[in-house]
């Protein structure tokens, strides 16, 4: 063969000789910037496994010049983001909660952290914008209708000890009863009418009023303003947990739902649990702290603090 | 006679075993499972009795060659056409899983649920699709550069048929809820018990035609494919090693657990990657783009070395898969430098085959499957940048969990391979139909063009959507607190969403011009229309007029 048949035309380059199906191979050398490209990144791979933990031997790895470690590297953000916020934290656990009001700059920290905490915590369940979800009975924390009280006081303990929570003692706990075989099914309707009628959705009748007086006053209160004492929800506004139809009341009657929030005293610390009370607060439905009844302080002093306590909201 | 009573016999024993099964199963996923291998058994004992030959048959559907003086294609043909099938599926469900992200109301709960449907979608288009085009083109190329018919013909088949049968067993499992949750390791372990048996056939088919080839050395390309043969069974028996809870159910538990689980998976999901994705694919890319170019192969020296450094580095990448885990420091690092220094190993094979142009860059401009060829190796080496750049533990921090992975497996997979499947295909086809050409070069065109723009617009969305992702999870107050909730993210990225549908289904739409392109031209028919090439040229009307002089500037 001549030299022509081992030499490439188009590239100039000589074949290596093979030939498969018809095609042959170039003996093109590496290209230059290929190969010190490839060099370059082992020389860099060399020094980054001396900085850096790398090689396994017996007992640990090396662990590199730096001294570097993932979970310390994390462990100073951490702290790092923790002193940033450990002067407002102490402020805060120090305040009594009713008294926060009293320096702007510190609640609106407070309402701050707990606003980042709540859409860490409660959005799965109260939504990204806490209006609940009425179709699933979460409820709604914008509105000023309070199953358990809606003063800092009760919204903290609410979020401490949860509702109907086995995880503590103390938790808001209240049970309606099922009255699925008590009453007939024009009984029912009777009485969801006269519930409807609190609000101006339906009329009354004699006999739903009868059996409302026998059966739900006692918790719901005669006019259907609920007690938040023993948590009985309001029936005489427009605010549903578990939705304003006919069907949706009846089937309240018949097998009550009871919804259950988890107490957050073993998850989040007090000043976390105090900042989300403060944010729920800020949200438009906080109210007054309620003036706890005490028999011995007199009529006068007990209408005095009244006044005081509306005077802070 | 005998012969095929003692084969019906099997297929009856097969049945009865799978009656059994299906009978004492304990769920009721398992027992459909033994019911499609039951009712495969049926088939294929019916099929024996009336003494119908299937292999007879195929050769009159696919018109066989007849005789030793030709290749045995068959298989090749069965696998394009199950390439196109799965390929299709596979694209499909991908649509309907970025729809469902975008509108979380397609949940079709139980069966279409996301957390179903997705690896549908991921083994569909990796191991159907793809595992089907490696499948055909590795028989169709190692038969030609080795210039022998298949060894153990029959055994071939088997692998064919054995593959679809894990594929719909995968499947099907999928969307009853069978899974043992490793990631592309999804099947439980009756079904990778028997993609073992078929991956050992296979190789054993592949190894077989090598010894008994007629030429002095061996193609890179079957390197490539030998490599991607070997390391997929390795992989796939150590990461699916479990005990079933019972040899009558689907539930299984893995070997390992908690993080050396972690890391055994992703040493499997990395190199599933590194070596059925990029190993195999460079395998075709090495017959078909130098056949289709008519050039010879740019650096032989090139492809040895970075055969060897490709195998060599691929195999420790990856715990870059679990940077910032329970992982320790030492192996995420060591994940990171070899994957780094997979950079230029893995950019060998672009360089290999975008050069084998030299001489022949012309036909990037007439030939639209070339284009195609082309298109897929910058998609190669993009994603092959984009792959060291992201194990950085710097840049994983904010890379990891975030859509931008996605959109760099998408790069990866629709560019590199889904276009050089493609492209394989489309020279297949008439060559194993024996049709002059294609029914369509121009449709061969707007498929070019529309998996283009599909990428573009899914990759560019994924980018944003990720990095945007990253940033939002990370964003911290002046006040010391994270300013955004999970939801927060998700409403910001819908409109990405849409736009990564919407890549979706121009991609899904060039794969259906090309299932048709391929349907016509398998039918024999020729699509009359204006050839793709040159404008024509004629010199002498390329010439001013210079029979009415310009008049001169006035003095």
């Amino acid at each position: 063969m001549s030299d022509k048949l081992h030499i490439d035309e188009p590239t100039g380059t000589e074949f290596v000789g093979h030939e498969w199906d018809g095609i042959q191979e170039l003996n093109t050398p590496l290209p230059r910037w290929w190969l010190w490209t490839f060099y370059a990144t082992v020389v860099w791979a060399i020094g980054y496994v001396v900085l850096y933990p790398a090689w396994p031997l017996v007992s640990q790895a090396t662990e590199g010049t730096l001294g570097w470690s993932s979970r310390g590297d994390l462990a100073q953000e951490m702290s790092a983001a923790e002193e940033a916020r450990a002067a407002t934290f102490e402020r805060i656990a120090a305040t009594d909660i009713t008294d926060l009001a009293d320096d702007p700059a510190l609640l609106n920290q407070a309402i701050a952290g707990g606003a980042s905490a709540f859409k860490q915590h409660c959005v799965q369940c109260h939504g990204a914008g806490a209006a609940g979800y009425e179709e699933y009975g979460y409820p709604n924390l914008n509105d000023d209708d309070w199953l358990w009280g809606g003063s800092l006081n009760d919204i903290e303990y609410t979020l401490t000890h949860g509702i109907r929570w086995e995880g503590s003692r103390e938790t808001r706990l209240a049970f309606m009863p099922a009255f699925e075989g008590i009453f007939s099914s024009a009984e029912v309707d009777a009485l969801a009418g006269h519930v409807l009628s609190f609000s101006g959705g339906s009329q009354s009748s004699t006999r739903g009023a009868e059996l409302y007086e026998l059966n739900c006053a006692a918790c719901h209160q005669p006019s259907g303003e609920g007690d938040r004492m023993q948590g009985a929800p309001a029936l005489n506004d427009a605010i549903w947990l578990y939705g304003d139809s006919r069907a949706n009341i009846r089937q309240q009657i018949l097998a009550p739902r009871h919804g259950a929030m988890p107490g957050w005293s073993d998850k989040l610390d007090p000043v976390t649990i105090r900042m989300l009370a403060v944010y729920v607060h800020s949200r438009g439905g906080g109210e007054a702290e309620a003036i706890p009844e005490e028999p011995q302080i007199s009529d006068e002093v007990a209408a005095a603090s009244t006044e005081e306590g509306n005077g802070n909201s | 006679m005998e012969s095929t009573l003692g084969r019906a016999g099997i297929w009856a024993v097969v049945l009865l075993l799978a009656i059994a099964g299906a009978v004492g199963a304990q769920d009721s996923g398992f027992a459909i499972h033994m019911g499609i291998i039951g009712a495969v058994a049926v088939l294929l004992a019916v099929m024996t009795l009336v003494r119908f030959d299937p292999l007879a048959k195929a050769q009159t559907f696919f018109k066989m060659p007849p005789g030793p003086a030709r290749y045995d294609d068959d298989v090749v043909r069965w696998g394009v056409i199950a390439t196109m099938f799965w390929g299709l599926a596979g694209l499909l469900a991908g649509l309907f899983i970025a729809l469902q992200l975008a509108f979380p109301v397609l949940n079709l709960e139980p069966y279409l649920s996301f957390g179903r449907v997705r690896p549908l979608h991921t083994s569909a288009v990796i191991f159907a699709f793809g595992g089907n085009a490696l499948l055909a083109t590795s028989f169709y190329v190692v038969q030609r550069t080795c210039r022998t018919q298949l060894a153990l013909p029959s055994l071939a088949r088997f692998v064919f048929w054995g593959y679809q049968l894990f594929i719909v067993l995968a499947a099907t499992g999928y969307l009853l809820g069978i899974t043992q949750s490793k990631e592309y390791a999804e099947p439980e372990w009756y079904v990778d018990l028997w993609l073992t048996i078929v991956w050992v056939a296979y190789l054993v088919v592949f190894v077989a035609t090598l010894l008994k080839r007629n030429e002095p050395h061996i193609y890179v390309a079957n390197w490539f494919y030998l490599a991607f043969i070997v390391t997929v069974a390795m992989l796939h028996v150590v990461n699916n090693l479990a005990v079933p809870v019972s040899f009558l159910g689907s539930r299984s538990y893995g070997a390992f657990a908690g993080v050396q689980d972690a890391l055994t998976q992703w040493w499997y999901g990395h190199n599933a990657v590194g070596f059925f994705l990029t190993a195999g694919f460079l395998a075709m890319m090495y017959y078909f783009v130098p056949k289709q170019a008519n050039r010879p192969v740019y650096s032989y020296r090139l492809s040895i070395i970075h055969f060897w450094s490709l195998i060599f580095l691929y195999i420790w990448a990856g715990p870059h898969h679990l940077h910032y885990t329970a992982l320790p420091d030492w192996a995420q690092t060591l994940g990171m430098v070899f994957s780094i220094m997979l950079w230029m190993p893995s950019w060998g094979g672009m360089i290999n085959g975008l050069m084998t142009l030299n001489g022949a860059w012309d036909k990037v401009r007439t030939d639209p499957i070339i284009r195609m060829m082309v298109m897929a190796l910058a998609f190669y080496g993009m994603s092959t940048f984009e792959g060291p750049m992201l194990s950085i533990k710097a840049v994983n921090s904010l890379s990891h969990y975030t859509d931008w992975t996605i959109g760099h497996v998408h790069s990866g997979a629709l560019g590199w391979n889904g276009m050089i499947t493609f492209a394989c295909v489309y020279f297949l086809v008439p060559k194993l139909w024996g049709r002059e050409r294609l029914y369509s070069l121009r449709m061969i065109n707007w498929h070019f063009w529309l998996a283009t723009l599909g990428i573009v617009f899914y990759a560019a969305s994924m980018w944003v959507a990720g990095i945007t992702q990253g940033l939002m999870w990370r964003e911290y107050g002046s006040d010391g607190y994270l300013v955004n909730s999970f939801i927060d993210t998700v409403v910001a990225l819908h409109p990405m969403y849409l736009m990564r549908a919407f890549g979706g289904l121009l991609y899904l739409a060039g794969a259906v011009i090309m299932a048709y392109n391929v349907w016509m031209t398998i039918a024999g028919r020729v699509r009359t229309e204006a050839p793709m090439g040159d404008m024509s040229y004629d010199e002498e009307a390329d010439r001013p007029i210079v029979s009415n002089p310009q008049a001169q500037p006035a003095e």
